[in-house]
């Protein structure tokens, strides 16, 4: 079962988090074969907004909403359950300072998948 | 057959389904990994119970039969979907596994594992309660929905929500590890203690459904303790049963709420404050004392005491020191401060109330206003009395305290 961790904190907090314990902490969370990818986002400021309205682009400074807590980073997860997600989350440095949201992956590909075999079947 | 045969057969299944409905439901959700699919499995079940019983008479073994005829209703159903969906195949033949089949231990594991998923602090606190009534202690949607006050469409709504949580989240059937059993088990006995509550607080209107609460929740309370005999668990119980032996005597004639000095200790139910003193006994030498079981002591020491002049004071003044360093709350120095004018004197008592009033947090709370008056009267110091009702006045919500509260300052102007 693999979940998204999303690393939310208030970015003036971030020097409280030392870059070293981060990345220790990713190499070993990659080591255990519980990571299937990570990264580290630069600060909410660098951030784009694209929408297409009417057919048309529009493009924005700064994320889509302004909240006191910011996306910094992410952990794609496997995990057996959400037990053990949790015990995952609650060792990603940030967990201190800022709060990480846990969210399970909804498998849209298999489910599109198996969507199609099923009419292909129906047909037959 | 003989009709009276065919009514006694009937009744065996009615105290079957009574007995092991929820048993056998929370072993179909393991075997089965999904709560609607093994509703329907149970129904299924007792079904083919109906039909079969009356021939073949009820088997040596209801429960593992009734487990085993549930799980192949849902494998026929399963297989019939599964022609339609490749995925679900290799579900169906893991469910389908022989070797699974479980004994009576595993069972009442199975209960276990229920409360702990119900009770999981990632489904929202209210969704919690309604599912353990729900699921575990087999109350209806309708029922809860009374019992809360609230519509059951809208409980109904946050009990599918919590499934789909449960089930795309992926939370999972097991009781806790041990490292985690603490804080997981902490989350179970709040939401057994909020069900407690919500019986034993309203003592009016929908009074009926609102006693069935509280039995509810010592119910549970009684299961958790019979299969994890945690001090905390037993703590707990022996709060909710110390608390229930007092229900008659907590209001009068008039439905107006009897203060514990003044209820009449002859209505108290024995029975029940024995088993509660006994589970403290038991909790209380096992391991650091947790607050249930600290609340519990000294509701024991009040439950064994003739009356108010007779209770050891400085029995309950040490738990609440105990208390207080565990919990370090205002309300719970309060009340201690209550207890050592017990022991001490009002004028100890309220050089205390008034520090505590001094620091701020309680300035509002009407509960340490009221302990100042009652202090103050006793001392004689009647102005001070009749100001400090005068603000506990000002504060108070409920008709009943306000009637008692009127009563006290009309003695003080005579």
């Amino acid at each position: 079962m693999k979940y998204l961790c999303l690393v939310y904190l208030d970015e003036n907090r971030l020097p409280e988090l030392p870059d070293e314990e981060c990345v220790e902490f990713d190499a070993g969370v990659r080591k255990s074969g519980h990571c299937l990818a990570s990264e580290a986002l630069q600060s909410v400021q660098t951030a784009t907004t694209v929408r297409i309205r009417n057919d048309k682009l529009s493009v924005t400074d700064g994320p889509f909403a302004e909240t006191k807590e910011q996306l910094a980073g992410f952990y794609m997860i496997e995990a057996r359950d959400l037990n053990e997600a949790i015990q995952i989350a609650a060792k990603i440095p940030p967990a201190r300072v800022g709060s990480i949201e846990v969210r399970p992956i909804r498998p849209i590909r298999e489910t599109v998948a198996a969507k199609s075999r099923q009419q292909q079947q129906q047909q037959q | 057959m003989t009709l009276s045969r065919q009514t006694d057969i009937g009744a065996a299944i009615d105290a079957v389904y009574r007995t092991e409905s929820r048993r056998v439901f929370a072993t179909l959700i393991r075997l089965l990994g999904d709560f609607d699919v093994a509703e329907e499995a149970l129904h299924e079940a007792f079904r083919a119970a109906l039909e079969q019983w009356p021939q073949s008479g009820v088997p040596d073994n209801p429960r593992a039969w009734l487990v085993s005829a549930g799980r192949f209703k849902a494998i026929d159903g399963l297989r019939r979907d599964a022609r339609f969906d490749a995925l679900d195949e290799d579900a169906v033949e893991n469910i389908a596994d022989d070797r699974k089949l479980p004994d009576d231990e595993e069972i009442e594991d199975d209960r276990l594992r229920l409360v702990f998923t119900c009770c999981h602090p990632a489904l929202p606190a209210d969704a919690q309660v309604a599912l353990t009534l729900r699921e575990v202690c087999g109350l209806t949607t309708e029922e809860i929905a009374s019992a809360f006050l609230t519509g059951a469409p809208t409980l109904a709504q946050r009990i599918v929500r919590a499934k789909t949580k449960i089930r795309e989240a992926k939370i999972p059937y097991a009781v806790p590890a041990p490292d985690e059993l603490a804080a997981r088990l902490g989350s179970v006995l709040r939401v057994i203690y909020l069900v407690f509550n919500e019986g034993y607080s309203a003592s009016s209107g929908a009074s009926l459904t609102r006693t069935d609460l509280s039995g509810e929740a010592i119910r549970l309370a009684r299961l958790v303790v019979a299969l994890l005999p945690e001090p905390e668990a037993m703590g707990l119980l022996a709060l909710m049963l110390l608390h229930e032996s007092r229900r008659a005597a907590r209001t009068d004639e008039c439905g107006d709420l009897v203060l514990l000095d003044e209820q009449d200790r002859r209505a108290w139910n024995r029975e029940l404050i024995a088993e509660g003193v006994a589970l403290v006994e038991r909790a209380l030498p096992l391991r650091r004392p947790g607050a249930y079981t600290i609340q519990a002591a000294i509701s024991a020491v009040h439950a064994e005491a003739g009356d108010a002049a007779s209770t050891d004071w400085a029995e309950i003044v040490g738990l609440y020191d105990l208390l207080f360093a565990l919990e370090p709350s205002p309300v719970i120095d309060l009340n201690r401060a209550v207890a050592v004018a017990m022991r001490d004197g009002p004028a100890a008592g309220l050089v205390l109330v008034d520090a505590i009033l001094a620091r701020g947090e309680l300035a509002d709370y009407r509960l340490a206003h009221a302990a100042r008056a009652d202090l103050c009267r006793r001392l004689g110091k009647i102005d001070d009395a009749r100001e400090a009702y005068a603000r506990t006045l000002a504060l108070t919500r409920q008709e009943p305290e306000r009637r008692f509260i009127e009563r006290r300052l009309a003695e003080l102007k005579k």
